[in-house]
C-alpha cells in the first residue's frame, strides 16, 4: 500500500498529540483531561499505524483508549468534581518538576544528536505487511520470553494488590 | 481526464479490495456504498423489529403510515429531525455535543474491514479482527461521555453500568475470538491470520465453518461470543444501560431529536457490526452453504439463483398481501403502495438473475442473509427474556463466560497441536 | 415477636460507610417514572447501585375520597370507591356494599351473593393479570404484558355487557344488585374460564422456569411473616411468607363459605414466591367461579332496603380479601343519611410500608421488582 501524504498526517497527528497532552495537564475538569488523554492516545495509535506497526496500534486502541481510559473515566465520574475544580492546579513542587523535565529533555536531545548512528540513515525496509503480528508474537514468545513473563507476573501482583486493597474482607 | 478514467478502470480487473489496492476512488465509492447499505439496513431493522416484536406479542405493530406501516421508519426519522434539540442547561455542552458522534463513529468505522465478499470490502487489514474489536470498544467512550455530560443521575448510572458491562464482556469475547485465530493457523504454513478475509478463506480451505470445527469447541466459542455480543451492544436481556423500567432511558435520557437518532443509528450499526464479526469468524462469512460438499458448476449455478429467488418470494408475499387488502376506497392508496413495493422487490429480484450481477452479488447476499439471521435473534431475545440484574450480569461475564473462554482457548490449542502432530499426550 | 427487634435494622440515620468515599447518591425515582406504577415518588439513597434506604412520598393522587364520603348519602358514595383501586373496582364496591349492609343489618339474597362472588373473582383474575403484565415488564420481559392484556379484555367485555362500564364498574348496590344478569351471562363466563385456563399455563411457560426470571426474583425483596404482621402487610405478600391468612376463609363474607378452594402459600417470602402464589390464586379463582356458576340460585337480586337509607347510629368495620390484600371499611353513622366518617383501609397503602424493609441492601433493579411485586395501585394508596 502506497503511503498517502505522509508528512502531512505526521504533523497533524503530532500536533493533535501535543495539544491533547497540554490539555490533559491544564484542564481543571478531570473528565475533560481524561478525554484529552484519549485523543492523545488515539493519535499515538495512528502514528504507530504510520510506522507500519498495525498490531501495536490495535493493541493501543483496545487497551488504552477502550479499556484503561474507560476505567479512568469510571472512577473520575464517581468522585466529586466540584472539589477538584477548586483545588490548585500546580502544586509547590514545580521546581523539582522543571528540573526533571529539563533533564529528560536534555537526555532526549543528547541521544538524538550523539547517537545518530543508532538510527538508520534512509528509509527503512519494511517487512511484508502480513508478517507484522507474527513477528511481534515470535519475538515476545521467543527471544524475550523471560522478560515477557516477568512483566505478566508484575501485572498479576498488581491485580492481587488492587483486590486486597479494595476489598475490606476477602 | 483520461488518466483519471484509467485510474478508475485500473482497479476493475484487480482481485484485491480497493483499500489494499490503494485505489482512492474506489475506496470512496465502497465507503459510500457500505454506509448507504448500513443506513438502509437500520431503516429496515427499525420496521422489522417493530413488526416482528408485535407479531410475537399478538399485536399488529405499525399499520397506519404506508401499507403495513412500511413508511413508519421514514415518518419517525422526519419527526426526529424536526424535533427540538435540547441541551440541558446544566449539561457539559461540548461533551454532550460530541458523545453521539463518538458512538456513531465507533459503530460505523468498524465496517471498514467487514468483508462482504472476497473483494467486496473497503479494505483488508492484517489486523482486521483486532481493529474491529478495538474500534467497537471505543463506542463505550461515547456512552460514558453522554452519561456524564447530561449531568443527571439516571444517565450517569446508565453510563457506569454500560462501561463496566462492555469492558467486562470484551474479555470473554476476546478469548472466543483468539480460539478462532488459533484455528486459522491449521494450514501448511502453520501461521494464522487476523485478517477478516483471511479468516473466511481459512474456513474455505479447511472445508468447514469454524462453528463446527473441533466439535463442540467451536460451537462453545461461538456461544460465548454470541452472548458477549448481545452484552456488548447493550441489547435485551443485557440492556441494563437503557433499562427503561429502572433508568427511564439510561445514558440517553436527556437526548432528543437528531442527537437521539444518532444513538439509535449507532445501536443498530453496532448490532450489525457485532453480527458481522460472528458471521465472519464462525459462519463462513460470505461463503454460500456447502461450498465444498456441493461443489461444482451445477451447484454454483443453482445457489446463484437463490438471491433473486428470495427477492421474488418477498415480492410474492407483497402481492399476496395486496390481494388480501380491504377493498374499501380508503385503502386504495395503501394497496397501490404495497403493490408498488412488491413490484420493486420483484424488479430487484429479476435484476439479480442477470448473470454478471448474479455473480457479483451472491457473496454479499449470503453475508447479509447470515447477518439478518442474527438480527432476528436479537429481536427474538428481546421478545422473550426478562432483563438481567447488574450483579448477575457481571457474575455471568467474569465467572461463567471468561473461565469458559479460557478453557476453550486452551483446549483448542491442545487439539490443534495434537492434530498437527506437534504434541503427543 | 417484638416489633422493635424485627424492625431495628430499619434505621435511616446510620448508613453503611460507603466504599472509597464515593459520594452517596440520592436519587429521586418518580413521581414520573415508568416503573413506579403511577405517581409514587421514591427517594432512594444509593451506594453505587446498592440501596442504603428509601423513603416513599405519596399523596400525588390524593382526591379526598374519605372526606367526600361525609358529604354524600350512602348510595351516592358507592361509585366513588371504584376510583380507589381502579383495577379492582368490583372488589372495592363489594367491600363498601357489604359494610353498609352490615350497618343496616340486611343481607343480600343468595342469587345476588353468587353473582357478586363471580364478578369479584373475575376481578381478582383481571387484577392479577394486570399485575403480572406490569411486573414482568418492570423486570424486562415485555411479552407477558400483551398476553395478559389480551385475556383481561375478555373479562372487561363481560363487565361491559353486565353493567355498561369496563373499569369503574359500580356493579353492586347496597342490598344486592341493580341489574339481573344478561342473557347468556353464564355461558360467556364459562367460555371465558375454558379460554383462560390454558392461558395461565401460557404465562407460566414464559416465566416460571425462565432462568433469568428465577435469578431476578428468587431471594429478592424477602420479608418474613413476622415483619409482615408487624407492618400490617396482607394479601398475597403475607401468604407468600408462609402465613395462611385469607379473609375468604378466615372470616367468610358473601357466600365464600359454600365454596371449596385452597389458599396457596409460599415459604421464602421472596418475589418468586409471591409470583407463584398469585398464579395459583388465579387458578383458584377459576375454581370458585365454576362452583358459583354451578350453584347459581334463582330468586330475587335485591334485599329490602329503604329508598332513603338512615342506618342506626353506630360504627362498623368490615373487611374483605381484595386482590391486593385486606380491604377494610370503617363507617361511623350518626343516624343521618350521610356517613359521619368513612375510613378505608386500603391494602396497597399498608403494603407499601414494607417497601423500605424489603429493598434495603438490594440493588436498584430490585427496587423496581419489589414495587412490582407489592402490586400497589396509587389510586388506592393516596385515595
Amino acid at each position: 500500500m502506497a503511503p498517502v501524504a505522509t508528512p502531512f498526517f505526521f504533523y497533524l497527528l503530532s500536533a493533535l498529540m501535543l495539544v491533547g497532552g497540554i490539555l490533559v495537564i491544564t484542564r481543571k475538569n478531570p473528565v475533560h483531561s481524561a478525554l484529552a488523554l484519549i485523543t492523545t492516545l488515539l493519535a499515538q495509535a495512528a502514528i504507530y499505524l504510520m510506522l507500519y506497526a498495525p498490531f501495536v496500534a490495535g493493541v493501543q486502541i483496545i487497551l488504552y483508549a477502550g479499556g484503561i481510559m474507560v476505567l479512568f473515566l469510571f472512577v473520575i465520574m464517581l468522585v466529586s468534581i466540584d472539589r477538584s475544580i477548586k483545588e490548585r492546579q500546580f502544586n509547590s513542587q514545580w521546581l523539582i518538576g522543571v528540573v526533571a523535565a529539563t533533564a529528560l529533555g536534555g537526555l532526549l536531545i543528547a541521544v538524538y544528536t550523539k547517537g545518530a548512528s543508532l538510527f538508520p540513515g534512509g528509509p527503512v525496509t519494511v517487512a511484508a505487511e502480513g508478517d507484522n503480528t507474527q513477528r511481534v508474537a515470535s519475538l515476545l514468545y521467543g527471544q524475550y520470553m523471560f522478560s515477557f513473563e516477568i512483566a505478566s507476573l508484575l501485572l498479576l501482583v498488581a491485580i492481587i494488590g488492587a483486590v486486597v486493597m479494595a476489598k475490606k474482607r476477602i | 481526464m483520461r488518466e483519471f478514467i484509467q485510474y478508475i478502470t485500473s482497479y476493475l480487473g484487480s482481485n484485491q479490495t480497493p483499500g489494499t489496492a490503494g485505489n482512492i476512488f474506489w475506496v470512496v465509492v465502497y465507503v459510500l456504498l457500505v454506509f448507504t447499505g448500513i443506513s438502509l439496513g437500520v431503516i429496515a431493522m427499525n420496521w422489522l423489529e417493530r413488526k416482528i416484536l408485535a407479531h410475537m406479542q399478538v399485536r399488529l405493530g405499525p399499520m397506519r403510515v404506508g401499507p403495513h406501516g412500511l413508511l413508519q421508519p421514514f415518518a419517525d426519522a422526519l419527526k426526529l429531525l424536526l424535533k427540538e434539540d435540547l441541551i440541558p442547561a446544566e449539561a457539559d455542552s461540548v461533551i454532550f455535543w460530541c458523545a453521539p458522534f463518538m458512538v456513531v463513529l465507533a459503530a460505523f468505522t468498524v465496517f471498514v474491514v467487514v468483508p462482504f465478499g472476497p473483494t467486496h470490502a473497503i479494505t483488508d487489514m492484517n489486523i482486521g479482527i483486532l481493529f474491529m474489536l478495538g474500534v467497537s470498544s471505543l463506542s463505550v467512550l461515547g456512552i460514558v461521555m453522554a452519561g456524564w455530560a447530561s449531568n443527571s443521575h439516571y444517565p450517569l448510572i446508565g453510563a457506569l453500568r454500560s462501561s463496566a458491562q462492555m469492558v467486562s464482556y470484551e474479555v470473554a469475547m476476546g478469548m472466543a475470538v483468539v480460539s478462532v485465530i488459533l484455528m486459522t493457523s491449521l494450514n501448511a504454513v502453520g501461521t494464522g491470520t487476523l485478517s477478516m478475509i483471511g479468516i473466511v478463506q481459512a474456513q474455505l480451505a479447511q472445508h468447514e465453518w469454524f462453528i463446527f470445527k473441533f466439535f463442540p469447541l467451536g460451537l462453545i466459542a461461538f456461544f460465548i461470543f454470541a452472548v458477549a455480543m448481545v452484552a456488548e451492544t447493550n441489547r435485551a436481556p443485557f440492556d441494563l444501560a437503557e433499562a427503561e423500567s429502572e433508568l427511564t432511558a439510561g445514558f440517553h435520557t436527556e437526548y432528543s431529536g437528531f442527537r437521539w437518532s444518532l444513538f439509535f443509528l449507532a445501536e443498530y450499526g453496532a448490532m450489525m457490526a457485532a453480527s458481522s464479526i460472528a458471521v465472519t469468524l464462525w459462519l463462513g462469512g460470505w461463503l454460500r452453504p456447502f461450498p465444498n460438499m456441493l461443489a461444482g458448476a451445477g451447484w454454483d449455478q443453482l445457489f446463484s439463483f437463490i438471491p433473486g429467488a428470495s427477492f421474488l418470494f418477498l415480492a410474492g408475499l407483497c402481492f399476496y398481501s395486496t390481494a388480501r387488502m380491504p377493498k374499501h376506497p380508503y385503502f386504495r392508496i395503501q394497496t397501490i403502495g404495497l403493490a408498488g413495493f412488491g413490484a420493486l422487490l420483484g424488479l430487484v429480484g429479476l435484476i439479480l438473475f442477470i448473470p454478471p450481477v448474479r455473480a457479483w452479488v451472491q457473496d454479499i447476499f449470503w453475508f447479509s442473509a447470515k447477518v439478518a439471521g442474527f438480527m432476528y435473534l436479537y429481536i427474538w431475545y428481546r421478545g422473550t427474556f426478562p432483563r438481567y440484574r447488574f450483579d448477575q450480569l457481571m457474575k455471568m461475564g467474569w465467572k461463567v463466560l471468561l473461565p469458559m473462554g479460557l478453557g476453550i482457548l486452551i483446549l483448542t490449542a491442545g487439539v490443534a497441536l495434537y492434530q498437527q502432530n506437534l504434541w503427543h499426550p | 415477636m417484638t416489633n422493635q427487634n424485627t424492625l431495628s435494622h430499619v434505621d435511616l440515620e446510620t448508613p453503611e460507610k460507603p466504599f472509597l468515599d464515593a459520594n452517596e447518591l440520592v436519587i429521586n425515582m418518580g413521581p414520573q417514572h415508568p416503573a413506579t406504577h403511577g405517581v409514587l415518588r421514591v427517594i432512594l439513597r444509593l451506594d453505587g447501585e446498592k440501596v442504603l434506604g428509601l423513603e416513599c412520598v405519596i399523596g400525588y393522587l390524593h382526591r379526598g375520597v374519605e372526606k367526600i364520603g361525609e358529604h354524600r348519602t350512602y348510595t351516592m358514595f358507592n361509585p366513588y370507591v371504584d376510583r380507589m383501586d381502579y383495577v379492582a373496582a368490583v372488589s372495592n364496591g363489594l367491600g363498601y356494599c357489604e359494610t353498609v349492609e352490615k350497618l343496616l343489618n340486611v343481607e343480600a339474597p343468595p342469587r345476588a351473593q353468587h353473582v357478586r362472588v363471580i364478578l369479584t373473582e373475575l376481578n381478582r383474575i383481571a387484577s392479577h393479570q394486570l399485575w403480572l403484565g406490569t411486573h414482568a415488564l418492570d423486570i424486562g420481559a415485555i411479552t407477558p404484558l400483551f398476553y395478559t392484556f389480551r385475556d383481561r379484555e375478555e373479562i372487561l367485555k363481560i363487565y361491559e355487557k353486565y353493567c355498561g362500564a369496563r373499569l369503574t364498574t359500580h356493579a353492586f348496590r347496597i342490598g344486592g344488585l341493580q341489574y339481573e344478569t344478561y342473557a347468556g351471562f353464564e355461558k360467556e363466563v364459562k367460555n371465558f374460564l375454558n379460554f383462560f385456563r390454558p392461558k395461565i399455563d401460557e404465562y407460566e411457560e414464559l416465566l416460571t422456569t425462565n432462568r433469568i426470571w428465577l435469578e431476578r426474583t428468587k431471594g429478592v425483596g424477602k420479608i418474613s411473616a413476622q415483619d409482615c404482621i408487624a407492618l400490617g402487610v396482607t394479601g398475597p405478600v403475607l401468604r407468600a411468607s408462609g402465613m395462611k391468612w385469607d379473609l375468604r376463609k378466615a372470616q367468610p363474607y358473601a357466600c365464600y363459605k359454600n365454596f371449596d378452594f385452597e389458599i396457596p402459600i409460599g415459604q421464602n417470602g421472596d418475589t418468586y414466591d409471591r409470583y407463584l402464589v398469585r398464579m395459583v390464586e388465579m387458578r383458584q379463582s377459576v375454581r370458585i367461579i365454576e362452583q358459583a356458576l354451578g350453584a347459581l340460585p334463582e330468586g330475587p337480586i335485591m334485599a329490602k332496603v329503604p329508598k332513603v337509607m338512615k342506618p342506626p347510629a353506630g360504627e362498623v368495620y368490615h373487611s374483605i380479601e381484595a386482590p391486593k390484600g385486606e380491604l377494610g371499611y370503617f363507617i361511623v353513622s350518626d343516624g343521618s343519611t350521610q356517613p359521619y366518617r368513612v375510613r378505608v383501609r386500603p391494602p396497597s397503602f399498608v403494603n407499601l410500608q414494607a417497601l423500605d424493609l424489603m429493598c434495603r441492601g438490594q440493588l436498584v433493579a430490585d427496587v423496581i421488582a419489589v414495587i412490582g411485586t407489592l402490586d400497589i395501585v396509587l389510586g388506592e394508596v393516596d385515595r
